[in-house]
């Protein structure tokens, strides 16, 4: 009993000398096991007289009290010590990029017709599409462009024999649209179209997005406001100014040409807008009775109108991009600017 | 058209600046393209006189020359044109003048003689763009001393205006003029045009034998003209400020009466036609050299003049080589018609010609306009060439004139198409000052439209005109109202964007080829494919519409390639062409192609190439998108563009719906190409079919798993492995995966390990192991009895 403070200070010195949670392990069993050494002094107690024995045997709980915190502590200490150093062990760069692929993008013109269609068909509008190989009745014809019409000459066709065709633009879709249908009609077609005509600002296929919208009491009025919300919408300017001037389309009557204020310079003038200040970006108009009559609409109940543009002209000036041909190489260090 | 702003204010004067008119009419719907100054600037250019000329002393090209420009002493000056000469009124440039190029005019020597100016020619002031050959020679009545610019009035501009093919009635200067008229409420004067009276009694037989194309032509014959005569400046000026060059009087008049008035005339050498004139359709096999030289062989719906020998002209299009005017001519028979735009419409493109007739005969020029045209050219004629003219012989067939059209314009449609009430005053105005006449009615207008006006025949015609000229700038704006109808929406089916967006998180990039490819490149990878060919493509290159987007793709790699871009994941959806224009078929379907590397070049060490698997991989997700790629199959298939022994065809509900496989080495060869590329082709249609989630109650009970290795021969597809054991697994099999394929150490030669986890589960029960045992025998037994697959110890 005497020398339980010789031995509580021999085993704490001993606790914290310890390595390693199994030596502390082994410093438990040796002091605090059932065979401890201090353990063992409870077992002595026997001989010590009923006045000494809570007094001694309060000392030796205390003793064995402290010893365990003592341990816990330490082992406390060890561990996250290991801890530590496998953490330091395990740091990686994380400013290395991760594995595996890489995203892709869409074609920027794609880009363009899923931004035009989602603009109308949120407001009601569907997206319809039809045929590119067309015959002339749906591209010509039934839009108001008889044979021989001086219209013909405006978009250079690619014939395959004398009726069938290249769709020289989306308006046949229309027409298709409206055969098989009853208004209210609203609808967006996107599609390509072809032209015979190759050089700097021309392509032989390029992209349209054709609107139509046929009800009753449709007037002039609608069709402007469609128009200056949809091109404030798809430039992300209110304030961009558009204007209306008049123009001829067999299938349209009155037509349209759009302009917008020139995006590049805010209409100051700039090469892009030939210093007009005046970007020319769409053709609408009223739809003419005449294709209503080809479409089997009744022309005095039902009025509406129409617009086209082009998807490459809009890409371009959404994007910046200075060459209309770069659309159709498909060289890859082109397409990425747009994922 | 191009025109001088001058002419123009000869007619009718607003009062505005050059790019004022210009904006106005653009806005009315005459489109300006361009305005360009008719004269480069140049500065200290006078009118003189050529005094005297002498040989230089020291070179033989040159003179020595002494001018009169009016500041009193005469001035010597140094001259190399061939063509100078004593008594010439010329353009003078004085010491300190600026031609243009800023080209400063100083005091010279040449060959030790003293110049003091220069003599100009028109090409030196920037009035001729080819080099002129000579001096410009002014007419003698030029005043000595006058600014050159004003005395040629050429502080002008040309405007171009794009005109729309309704409006030919602006395809002149009155027409134009007409047009600013009516937008700035301004009367239009042109010059006094009077019939002139027949000095002579000859006249030339014309039969119109086909009427219904020319209702309406009028002839005179003028005797004793003289071809040899100069142009009048004013008149070469205005035709070179609207882009027509000077070729010999009598052409130049006709073409000058066409600008002004919008009627295209035509005069012929009275002494090479026969007989007399008739107007009819060619007939076959005849042969027209026209005066471009050109020989066209016509065909029978061409509207000729003619003669008893034959063809003359191409009606409305283009005169005849050899029945023209030229500087020996002595009598011409003036041509002034109507034709009309159905009989010219297509006929001169269908020859490949364009003239400035057939462009006003095509879009209809008035037919009223004749008579005024033909008395404005002779008048011309004769005060240019002298002459004598005979009487007019006209021929008309009013059946076939166009009647004038009588229509209706309600005021309440007016309001509602414009959303706008304009006041009734407003609207007569407009439509009167148009030249229409107006019978104003209780509720609405019946109008008759003017003789030019081919584009004016129905309500919305009208409705057009005023919103035109009221501005449709000035028309209000309102927003379309619908109802909000809710309409059903297919959930099973994927849109083409959700597809593509796949692809894209894939890591392709999209592309967008042309639907029409080179066919030698076709015919290489699809020998067997018929897809339309185009009539008249843009180049050989461009002529055959893709039977397939492998074309297509194939050249965006090679493209990509050729520039150091070496790992390529494209993909494009478009149509592909089928079969001939009678049972063609056009199939939306989307491609890909990769090439490269597995993944983009990086630290991880991925550098592995692409191989099948891996567009399999891309392909399969695509077909999981819409939860059903239950229907589709892969089977081993052959296609000339493809190794034939690594290509699949696609089953979509076991029809063929596409193709994948790695470029055949041949095609790949012959198209030059150096490195491998897999691609694939499926139907969008089928790629679209999706199927909507039905739930399927969780069972409770726990799941049995049990892995089976078996060796079979190498070629042995391991789908029949999956199908067959599948077939024998029992109801309760929830999963067969396919874990391990090995060859090599442990397995016998030409033949594979393949590795198949089953798993089972029951919904209201736990599975013993028993009866796991005998499906496991069931499905060993029958494969070995249909594969000769023997189970692995």
């Amino acid at each position: 009993m005497d020398h339980l403070p010789t031995l509580v200070s021999e085993a704490r010195d001993a606790i914290h000398a310890a390595q390693s949670v199994s030596a502390l392990d082994e410093l438990r069993v040796r002091y605090l096991g059932k065979k401890g050494e201090v353990t063992a002094l409870l077992k002595g107690l026997g001989k010590l007289s009923a006045e000494e024995r809570p007094v001694a045997g309060e000392q030796i709980n205390q003793a064995k009290q402290t010893l365990a915190t003592e341990i816990d502590t330490k082992r406390q200490q060890l561990e996250n010590e290991a801890l530590n150093a496998r953490l330091a062990a395990e740091k990686i760069d994380v400013t290395l990029p991760g594995r595996g692929q890489e995203s892709g993008g869409l074609h920027p013109v794609t880009r363009t017709l899923e931004r035009i269609e989602g603009l109308f068909t949120r407001i009601g509008y569907d997206v319809a599409v039809g045929p590119e190989i067309e015959d002339d009745y749906h591209n010509f014809e039934a839009l108001n462009i008889p044979a021989h019409h001086p219209a013909r000459g405006m978009a250079d066709t690619f014939y395959f024999d004398a009726t069938r065709l290249l769709r020289t633009h989306t308006s046949p879709v229309q027409v298709r649209t409206m055969k098989s249908s009853e208004p209210p009609i609203r609808i967006v077609c996107p599609g390509r179209v072809y032209r015979s005509d190759s050089d700097l600002t021309h392509t032989p296929m390029f992209h349209q997005v054709e609107g139509l919208l046929v009800d009753e009491g449709v007037s002039f009025a609608d069709l402007k406001g469609t128009i200056e919300d949809f091109l404030q919408a798809f430039f992300e300017r209110d304030d961009l100014s558009v204007r209306f001037r008049p123009s001829y389309f067999p299938f349209t009557e009155p037509s349209a040409e759009v302009d917008i204020q020139c995006v590049m310079c805010s209409g100051n003038g700039c090469r892009v807008c030939s210093h007009s200040g005046w970007l020319e970006v769409m053709g609408c108009g009223m739809v003419h009775p005449e294709v209503f009559r080809h479409s089997g609409i009744d022309a005095e109940r039902y009025t509406g109108f129409a617009f086209g543009m082009g998807a490459e002209r809009l890409a371009m000036l959404r994007y910046g991009v200075n060459d209309l041909r770069l659309f159709f190489e498909n060289d890859l260090r082109f397409l990425r600017q747009f994922n | 058209m191009k025109f001088s702003e001058q002419w123009l204010r000869d007619w009718v004067a607003p009062q505005l600046d050059t790019q004022a008119i210009a904006d106005q009419i653009t806005m009315a719907g005459l489109e300006v393209d361009a305005i360009e100054a008719v004269a480069s600037s140049f500065s200290g250019v006078v009118v003189a006189e050529v005094l005297t000329k002498e040989k230089h002393p020291d070179a033989d090209k040159l003179n020595v020359c002494t001018v009169n420009d009016g500041t009193g002493e005469p001035v010597q000056v140094v001259c190399g044109a061939p063509n100078v000469d004593v008594g010439q009124k010329i353009p003078f440039a004085q010491v300190g003048g600026v031609l243009p190029g800023d080209f400063k005019i100083k005091k010279a020597k040449l060959r030790g003689v003293e110049s003091r100016g220069m003599i100009c020619s028109a090409s030196e002031l920037g009035l001729e763009e080819e080099t002129s050959p000579g001096i410009f020679v002014l007419p003698t009545s030029a005043p000595v001393g006058e600014s050159f610019r004003e005395y040629m009035q050429l502080d002008d501009m040309t405007i171009e205006v794009d005109l729309t093919p309704n409006r030919g009635d602006c395809l002149s200067i009155k027409g134009l003029a007409r047009e600013v008229g009516v937008l700035n409420r301004l009367p239009v004067n042109g010059p006094d045009i009077a019939a002139v009276d027949a000095s002579i009694d000859d006249i030339f037989s014309v039969c119109i034998e086909a009427p219904e194309q020319c209702p309406r032509y009028l002839g005179r014959i003028i005797k004793g003209v003289d071809v040899s005569v100069d142009t009048p400046l004013w008149m070469v000026e205005r035709l070179r400020r609207s882009g027509v060059r000077s070729i010999d009087p009598v052409v130049d008049v006709t073409n000058y009466v066409m600008l002004e008035l919008g009627q295209p005339l035509h005069a012929f050498d009275r002494d090479n036609l026969h007989g007399g004139i008739t107007v009819r359709l060619a007939r076959n096999e005849e042969r027209l050299t026209l005066l471009d030289g050109q020989e066209v062989a016509l065909r029978p719906e061409t509207l000729v003049i003619a003669d008893d020998k034959g063809p003359l002209a191409m009606a409305g299009v283009m005169g005849g080589e050899n029945s023209g005017v030229n500087e020996k001519t002595d009598t011409i028979f003036l041509e002034s018609a109507y034709f009309t735009p159905l009989a010219i419409a297509g006929q001169a493109r269908s020859y490949g010609l364009h003239t400035d007739a057939s462009h006003r005969f095509e879009r209809g020029v008035d037919p009223a306009l004749a008579s005024v045209a033909i008395e404005r050219a002779t008048h011309l004629l004769l005060e240019i060439c002298g002459g004598q003219a005979g009487p007019v012989n006209e021929l008309s067939s009013s059946e076939h004139l166009p009647a004038p059209c009588n229509i209706v314009l309600r005021e309440a449609r007016l309001e509602s198409a414009l959303s706008k009430r304009l006041p009734t005053e407003d609207v007569t105005d407009i439509l009167q000052r148009l030249g229409l006449a107006v019978d104003k009615q209780v509720d609405g207008w019946s109008v008759t439209a003017p003789s030019w006006r081919f584009d004016v025949a129905i309500e919305e015609d009208l409705i057009e005109e005023i919103a035109r000229v009221h501005g449709y700038n000035n028309l209000p704006v309102r927003r379309p109202s619908a109802r909000l109808a809710l309409r059903s929406a297919n959930e099973a089916g994927l849109t083409q964007a959700q597809l593509r967006n796949q692809m894209v998180a894939r890591g392709f990039q999209e592309a967008i080829t042309y639907s029409f490819v080179a066919p030698d490149l076709q015919a290489t990878m699809l020998p067997d494919a018929a897809s339309p060919v185009l009539a008249n493509p843009i180049s050989s290159d461009l002529s055959v519409m893709r039977a397939s987007l492998f074309p297509g793709l194939v050249r965006a790699l090679e493209h990509n390639l050729n520039r150091q871009q070496t790992r390529v994941r494209l993909f494009e959806t478009g149509l592909v062409f089928n079969g001939h224009l009678d049972n063609l078929s056009q199939i939306p379907m989307m491609g890909a192609l990769v090439c490269g590397s597995r993944e983009a070049e990086g630290w991880s060490g991925a550098k592995a190439q692409v191989d099948f698997y891996d567009l399999k991989g891309d392909l399969e997700s695509l077909l999981a998108l819409g939860g059903a790629i239950d229907a589709w199959r892969f089977e081993p298939g052959e296609h000339p563009s493809l190794h034939p022994g690594q290509t699949a065809k696609l089953l979509h509900y076991d029809k063929p719906a596409g193709w994948i496989g790695t470029l055949h080495p041949q095609v790949r060869a012959k198209l030059g190409l150096k490195v491998d590329a897999v691609m694939f082709e499926v139907r969008l249609d089928a790629l679209s079919e999706g199927v909507i989630p039905a739930f399927e109650p969780l069972s409770r009970y726990p799941e049995v798993r049990r892995d089976l290795a078996f060796t079979v021969k190498a070629e042995t597809p391991v789908q029949a492995l999956l199908d067959c054991a599948k077939a024998q697994a029992g109801d309760c099999l929830k999963d067969i995966k396919l874990f391990d394929v090995y060859a090599g150490k442990g397995v016998a030669d030409g033949c594979k390990s393949i590795a198949l986890g089953l798993t089972w589960q029951h919904a209201s029960r736990t599975l013993n192991d028993d009866e796991i045992n005998l499906l496991v025998d069931t499905i060993v037994l029958e494969l070995r009895a249909e594969l000769c697959a023997e189970l692995r110890g």
